[in-house]
């Protein structure tokens, strides 16, 4: 009876005791849910438009972060280095599409899946080599003050990244609606052949996607590198944003957002009103559980296309 | 000239149906295991046995029980490691609580354990498939690792947090413990392998494994000419569990000898997966092969710099390893999508008509 009162009552009666630490527990998980969905959201896109599933996004923001800090540090502006950083993962999408892609056409997606699990191994080894393997302390001047709102202690630095966050979503949506690249990237998600036999050059558009989905990396590079600087546990938070995916669906640009939000806010408060239950540190795993519930009764995710299976 | 099956004729169904039909076959089988159970054991170093070949021989286990589930019936899982946790942590239980108990049966009874735990994490492939499963198994990897962490009861309360295997015998030799030779941990692992392996092979070989890769090439097809998804897809998911149980005590009791749950971590079931994918998914013998190239590979790695005399600080030394071994897998994937196992095939077939080939 005790268990049980401490399971399903005492938490709740917490969460009404004192609304505004409740309130700061939830805007704290969707802020962090909306750095998962940042590294989620590049994972997506290359799902979409590859059907590859992409186990070195990871990497790749900490390979994107390394390289930005690493340009900084010899002195390269701002600007600069985000533009050189840019260049740099446009670079690694063409050598990607074409040392690795391009030879394993047609072969099963777990092979796919294998080869970019190689490319993370390289990823890593490759900016720490070059970078070397300290921790960096990222600074591109986004203000980071404390204020308060009613009570909750918020941080100036979480606003931006929500904002900047926001914003890449609109716009990805505006580029995949409204422009002819966008186009065709939906219709190769949709069928390579048929987007083959209208003329879309399937090899260019690999390159933009993986392209893009590295811009991705580079801003969840630098907003997770701003918080808490650029080191090796960077590339770890692809394993954040997995449950994250299927949560939303593969396929879905809203799933990797919504799904984002609810495993940020799930995870902290099951942390902070269950997690002492059980002795702590259930955040590791509690975004899969939660994920791997809800899949049970959704298995294609909250927004993911309907799996139609027929024979 | 050398390899072929001419002149081999086959009067009983007995004979057809062996595991090995060839008589080549079945000398190159006896000489690797003369080689596995007199040569090495009395050529090789404690080092090479302690640092090579045992975990040579679980990671195999391991892998073949990977390969039971991912190339067998289709059924993609990172959670190999967590499973792993649980046959290490159940053989500790079970010989700590009951010390009289023979090795041998607390191995196998830590199987069964993970074969448990593993139906309960298999039941979501019931509904999932694909990469939404290879995720969803991920959660048995961080919970197992996180449960075994924080429940005091499963390494007996020790402070430290570690568990040891204590000293066991098996037939009045020290098989585990801090003072067991290193031979008699490198026997008693390398039996238990080669057992299981010829159970591995003769269940794919059979109605269980036939099932299964019905299963694997198209679930719906097999459910309508009457296979049972939800009893086949568990089966699978127990018998690997099995396996890497078994393969998890064994790493504790005659590999490492104490073990943090750090040991299982999902480093582990990615190496797992290497070993199945660069070996050949659906393959018993790609799972040795893959095993021995992932566990020689970065051997030879950290010793590759000072065989050519090159000095390197040792975390330059440590990413150069880890790009290399990067690059060797996407080599690997792309040079042969299907594993060290069809080159072998590929082998076979040239031998069978070397020196004519027309």
């Amino acid at each position: 009876m005790e268990v049980l009162n401490a399971i399903f009552v005492l938490p709740f009666v917490d969460m009404i005791d004192s609304p505004v630490f409740f309130a700061e527990v939830v805007i704290g998980g969707l802020l962090t849910g909306i750095m998962y969905s940042l590294v989620a959201l590049g994972f997506v896109l290359i799902f979409k438009a590859s059907g590859v599933f992409n186990f070195a996004q990871g990497a790749m923001v900490l390979f994107a972060a390394l390289t930005l800090v690493g340009l900084m540090n010899n002195g390269a502006p701002v600007w600069l280095a985000l533009i050189v950083t840019a260049g740099v993962m446009v670079i690694l999408a063409v050598v990607i599409e074409r040392l690795v892609l391009r030879p394993l056409v047609n072969q099963p997606d777990i092979i796919l899946f294998m080869a970019t699990i190689g490319i993370t191994f390289f990823l890593e080894g490759f900016g720490e080599t070059v970078w070397g393997s300290d921790i960096h302390r990222l600074d591109v001047g986004i203000p980071d003050a404390p204020f308060e709102i009613g009570g909750m202690l918020l941080n100036e630095f979480d606003i931006w990244a929500a904002v900047i966050g926001a914003a890449m979503v609109a716009g990805l949506a505006i580029f995949f609606h409204y422009t002819v690249i966008g186009r065709a990237l939906r219709a190769v998600a949709d069928d390579h052949q048929a987007a083959l036999s209208v003329g879309i050059p399937l090899k260019t558009i690999w390159i933009i996607v993986w392209s893009v989905a590295g811009f991705v990396g580079l801003v969840a590079g630098i907003m997770w590198g701003s918080k808490s600087g650029v080191q090796f546990s960077l590339s770890l938070i692809a394993l954040k944003a997995l449950p994250v995916l299927i949560l939303g669906g593969f396929t879905s640009i809203p799933g990797a957002i919504v799904g984002g939000l609810i495993i940020g806010v799930g995870e902290k408060v099951a942390e902070i009103y269950w997690g002492p239950l059980v002795g702590g540190a259930i955040e590791n795993w509690f975004a899969y559980m939660l994920a791997l519930v809800f899949l049970l009764f959704r298995p294609q995710g909250l927004f993911g296309e309907k799996i139609i299976e027929r024979v | 000239m050398l390899y072929r099956e001419s002149g081999q004729y086959k009067t009983r169904y007995q004979d057809d149906q062996a595991i090995f039909p060839l008589k080549q076959d079945r000398w190159l089988m006896a000489i690797a295991l003369v080689i596995g159970f007199v040569v090495i054991p009395l050529t090789s170093s404690e080092y090479m046995l302690q640092a090579v070949l045992i975990p040579f021989l679980i990671f195999a286990l391991a892998a073949i029980g990977l390969n039971l589930l991912a190339g067998y019936c289709g059924q993609i899982s990172l959670g190999t490691g967590g499973f792993m946790a649980v046959g290490g942590y159940a053989a500790y239980k079970f010989t700590t609580s009951f010390p009289d108990m023979n090795i041998i049966v607390v191995f196998l009874l830590s199987g069964v354990v993970a074969a448990f735990v593993g139906v309960l994490f298999g039941i979501p492939s019931l509904r999932i498939k694909g990469f939404y499963l290879a995720v969803a198994t991920l959660a048995a990897q961080f919970f197992l690792q996180w449960l075994f962490n924080k429940a005091p009861w499963f390494y007996n309360y020790n402070p430290s947090g570690t568990i040891t295997a204590p000293p066991r015998e098996l037939f009045g030799v020290l098989v585990s413990g801090p003072h067991a030779s290193a031979e008699a941990r490198y026997m008693i692992t390398l039996v238990i392998v080669v057992v299981l392996a010829l159970v591995a092979k003769n269940l794919v070989r059979g109605h269980i494994g036939r099932s299964w890769m019905a299963i694997r090439d198209m679930d719906i097809a097999a459910e309508i000419i009457g296979i049972r998804p939800m009893q086949t897809k568990l089966s699978a998911f127990a018998i690997s569990s099995f396996y890497c149980g078994v393969a998890g005590a064994l790493m504790v009791f005659t590999w490492l000898g104490s073990v943090e749950t750090e040991a299982f971590a999902i480093t582990v079931s990615f190496q797992v997966l290497f070993m199945v994918i660069i070996g050949g998914l659906g393959s018993i013998l790609g799972s040795f092969i893959g095993a021995a190239f992932i566990t020689a590979v970065p051997i030879v790695l950290t010793n590759a710099p000072q065989f050519f005399g090159l000095q390197m600080p040792i975390d330059m030394q440590k990413h150069f390893e880890v790009m290399i071994f990067g690059v060797l897998i996407i080599f690997f994937v792309i040079v042969e999508p299907h594993g060290f196992a069809r080159l072998w095939q590929i082998a076979k077939e040239k031998l069978r008509l070397w020196p004519f080939p027309y």
